[in-house]
């Protein structure tokens, strides 16, 4: 009999239907990759065999995880079952913890609640342990660490023990790697597996990401709206790729947007010896200030019509050089120089090179002002101009901007909620194209998208820069990404560029070590199918 | 937590220079001579000249300050002009009045606050939640000295109870005292116990959708054990922000309800002082409030630092 097994479940929210008809099992010590985009209802499955599902929810069909009837016990039952049967594992490890309690006493949690006969001693040697099997060792990690006092993923090791704590038949992983950086996600990753063959558990890896899952996975199913489209072994799944949304899902993944080669050799942007340095806050009441660099003397071009790409994990200094290169912040050494014009003169931001450049940042959701209609957010940039454009003038530009990226000029009258997360991207980079820059900076800007939008995105965003004579400087943590869109590609690390090159080159030949640690640690996806390909 | 404290100690001290530094400017900088002004327009010339004397105006600003600020480390507060008592004396024993007085409305609104917050976050959207969120809101609403005089009408003319003003003193005991205290403690309660409950009701709430108490949930903790056990803390520091603004309010701002009650608080001593031009006095209890506010600021920072470990390892 399977570990957890899901019949023809059905799923709605306040009336709003969220699954459909859903059906797949688990084996024991098995690993079950579910895989769909933003919406698929991927983690409503997982939160429905849970039975943590959102105010309002209501359940049809079958759920049997262990033999246990889950959606016909009662409330004591599933919180018995929770924990101690199957554990779980959450996307955001920066907030997944309580802030106020030690780690030590969070893991131990989970021992108390469901042996309330343990000894509190007992449950702390028991905690240690988890943590040790995930590789925390006390020595190092002390039990009466604080979660603010741990990296993102060390927090993830901490969520991990806690799930695992009790040994449960069943592990359920909710985009456990999304937040990280791609080495840590490559640890996480072996980590999970380790524990679940060791412990024999089955595990339900839900993520977006066919090349994470593709590597560790040994079943996968693909969800759509809410259905299950396909579902095979993951070797299987690979070589066929039957349903025409996992061909289009494994397309979108591997896409390489069409660019003409339009660099010329003059560079448009030059970074020389760029210092910057924060000040720490003092260590006693009259103690010198002291000084954390974030960016060591970073120098490089970037020529006119170029692409260039800047990866490096997070706190290499992406977004410090990005703020720099803008003027959002003064730097303490070093030139910036677009056009020969240097980005700050006399302490002050140069508004005339400002216009010239234009920035698309990573979240569409939080970076527009929700009170405010599309015209204005996208004409915002105006104000650095002396003498902005008004009336029909202005909406024309807005008119333009829009039609640019692919959206009508009637959206201008339209609120951003409006919008879904792939247009309200297009947005952004319609208020970043109406100064006509030269320069767009793209920072994170496709990584909370799905897949299929993202190659929309990064069409789109071949194509302005091949009819307007656009540069990137393309920042981005995902590799394929950047290697599939850049002409030459940064890398940075602890506020120094280690390597720098043309894209292809660094990608088949990297040079430096921490290049060649970055891309082994890259998820990569098999070949696809033989006929296909 | 040590480094957390000395480092909030040292605000608290500029604070209080701050504060001194401005009190004494509105004195010296209000138009006229602060001798005249106290004595009225029909004082004779050698009246205030004798004022000026006693109240050391004809000395330097800066000397004035520093003797001021020099009589206020040492406890001595000057002397009234109306009451020719010495200020200490008269603050000592309104302070016997107010601080009990505060601390016994407050007493009450956390009594009331927190079960009511609680049990509505708990029980949200259902007929209970509804009807605490009324009744608070009715509670800021309806104005302090309209309950004041509704409890007076039931609780001391009707039902007899409780007197219906007047301090006996804590001379004729405790349990006197805290009975003709105890109309005026709920009248200043019940307003801010409405404020409290709301506050701690919204912020229970932010805290359970936070995702570790999905965790705890996840862990097999019930809805109740992951509110208690993860929520309760977390939601706690916006709620202590608002139990100090309010001990500040309650100390200085129940004029109203210690003239309802005849109660000799702090309250009725400024606006007393106020009306008869008392500067000395005045100067004074402003200082003793400004104080009192800074200080109650300085303990809930010091909460923060046991609720939130990340402020007391001072980053």
């Amino acid at each position: 009999m399977s570990l957890l097994n899901i019949r023809n479940l059905s799923l709605s929210i306040h009336g709003t239907p969220i699954l459909k008809d859903v059906s797949f099992s688990i084996e024991e010590g098995q690993i079950h990759g579910l895989i769909g985009e933003s919406g698929s209802g991927k983690s409503m499955t997982a939160y429905a065999a849970m039975q943590l599902l959102p105010y309002g929810s209501v359940c049809s069909g079958e759920i049997t995880l262990n033999g246990r009837d889950v959606l016909n016990s009662s409330e004591s039952e599933l919180c018995q079952m929770r924990g101690n049967h199957v554990g779980m594992v959450f996307q955001e490890p920066m907030t997944a913890l309580n802030p106020v309690q030690t780690i030590g006493q969070q893991v131990a949690e989970t021992i108390l609640i469901h042996e309330p006969d343990t000894s509190r001693t007992e449950a702390t040697t028991r905690a240690a342990q988890a943590l040790a099997r995930c590789e925390l060792p006390q020595d190092r990690f002390p039990l009466s660490r604080y979660p603010f006092e741990m990296s993102g993923g060390q927090k993830q090791r901490v969520v991990i023990a806690m799930a695992i704590a009790l040994q449960p038949k069943l592990l359920i992983a909710d985009e456990p790697t999304t937040a990280l950086d791609v080495t840590t996600q490559a640890q996480i990753l072996t980590l999970l597996e380790r524990l679940v063959r060791e412990d024999g558990m089955g595990m339900l890896l839900i993520t977006h990401d066919l090349a994470v899952v593709s590597d560790v996975a040994d079943h996968i199913t693909i969800m759509r709206r809410g259905e299950v489209v396909e579902a095979a072994p993951t070797a299987q799944l690979f070589a066929e790729l039957k349903h025409p949304y996992t061909q289009a899902l494994f397309k979108a993944s591997t896409h390489q947007p069409e660019r003409d080669d339009q660099t010329h050799d003059t560079p448009l942007l030059s970074v020389r010896n760029v210092i910057r340095d924060y000040a720490l806050p003092r260590k006693a009441l009259f103690a010198p200030q002291e000084y954390f660099r974030a960016l060591k003397g970073v120098s490089f071009d970037l020529h006119h019509g170029e692409s260039l790409g800047l990866v490096g994990e997070s706190g290499c200094g992406k977004s410090t050089l990005t703020h720099a290169i803008l003027g959002l912040e003064e730097t303490q050494g070093g030139t910036i120089e677009l056009d020969g014009q240097p980005v700050f003169t006399n302490h002050k931001p140069n508004r005339a090179v400002r216009r010239r450049m234009q920035v698309v940042f990573q979240d569409p959701y939080s970076s527009f002002n929700p009170r405010h209609k599309v015209a204005r957010l996208v004409a915002e940039p105006f104000h650095l101009h002396d003498n902005p454009p008004t009336g029909s003038a202005r909406e024309d530009a807005v008119a333009h901007a829009l039609t640019a990226v692919g959206l009508s000029p009637d959206d201008a009258n339209k609120y951003i909620h409006e919008f879904s997360g792939g247009q309200r991207q297009r947005i952004a980079i319609a208020r970043a194209l109406i100064l006509r820059p030269d320069l767009i900076l793209l920072d994170e800007a496709v990584s909370a998208l799905d897949v299929s939008i993202r190659a929309q995105i990064l069409d789109l965003l071949a194509e302005l820069s091949d009819t307007l004579n656009l540069s990137y400087l393309f920042i981005s943590h995902d590799l394929s990404v950047v290697r599939s869109i850049t002409d030459r590609v940064l890398v940075m690390k602890a506020g120094e560029i280690v390597e720098q090159g043309e894209t292809e080159a660094v990608f088949t030949n990297p040079q430096h070590s921490y290049t060649k640690a970055l891309i082994d640690a890259a998820p990569t996806l098999p070949k696809g199918p033989r006929h296909a390909a | 937590m040590l480094r957390f404290a000395l480092l909030r100690l040292r605000s608290l001290l500029l604070a209080l220079f701050v504060a001194s530094l401005v009190i004494f400017a509105m004195i010296e900088l209000v138009p006229g001579d602060p001798a005249s002004f106290m004595l009225g327009i029909n004082a004779r010339e050698d009246t205030i000249n004798a004022l000026r004397e006693e109240l050391g105006l004809n000395l330097p600003v800066w000397q004035r300050y520093t003797s001021w600020v020099g009589g206020m480390l040492t406890g001595d507060f000057g002397t009234s002009y109306t009451y020719r008592t010495p200020v200490t004396e008269i603050l000592i024993e309104r302070l016997w009045v107010s601080l009990p007085l505060a601390i016994y409305a407050l007493t009450l609104t956390i009594l009331i606050a927190f079960p009511a917050g609680i049990y509505a976050a708990s029980k949200r959207g259902s007929l209970t939640d509804l009807t605490v969120m009324g009744a608070t809101q009715l509670g800021v609403a309806v104005p302090n000295f309209w309950f004041a005089m509704l409890a007076v009408l039931v609780f001391a003319i009707s039902l007899r109870w409780f007197p219906s003003g007047g301090f006996p003193g804590w001379d004729a005991g405790l349990y006197p005292a805290l009975r003709a205290l105890t109309l005026p403690a709920i009248a200043l309660a019940l307003p801010q116990a409405s404020i409290l409950t709301r506050i701690m009701r919204s912020s229970l709430l932010d805290t359970l959708s936070e995702d570790y108490i999905r965790t705890a949930r996840a862990k097999g903790l019930t809805r109740g054990q992951a509110l208690r056990r993860h929520a309760l803390r977390n939601a706690l520091v916006p709620v202590l922000t608002i139990i100090g603004l309010q001990f500040s309010f309650l100390l200085a701002g129940a004029i109203i309800i210690e003239n309802v009650f005849f109660l000799p608080g702090l309250g009725r001593l400024v606006f007393q002082a106020i009306s008869q031009r008392d500067l000395i006095v005045v100067e004074s209890v402003v200082m003793l409030l400004v104080f009192a506010v800074i200080l109650v600021n300085f303990l809930v920072e010091l909460t923060y630092g046991f609720v939130d470990p990340q402020l007391r390892r001072g980053r």
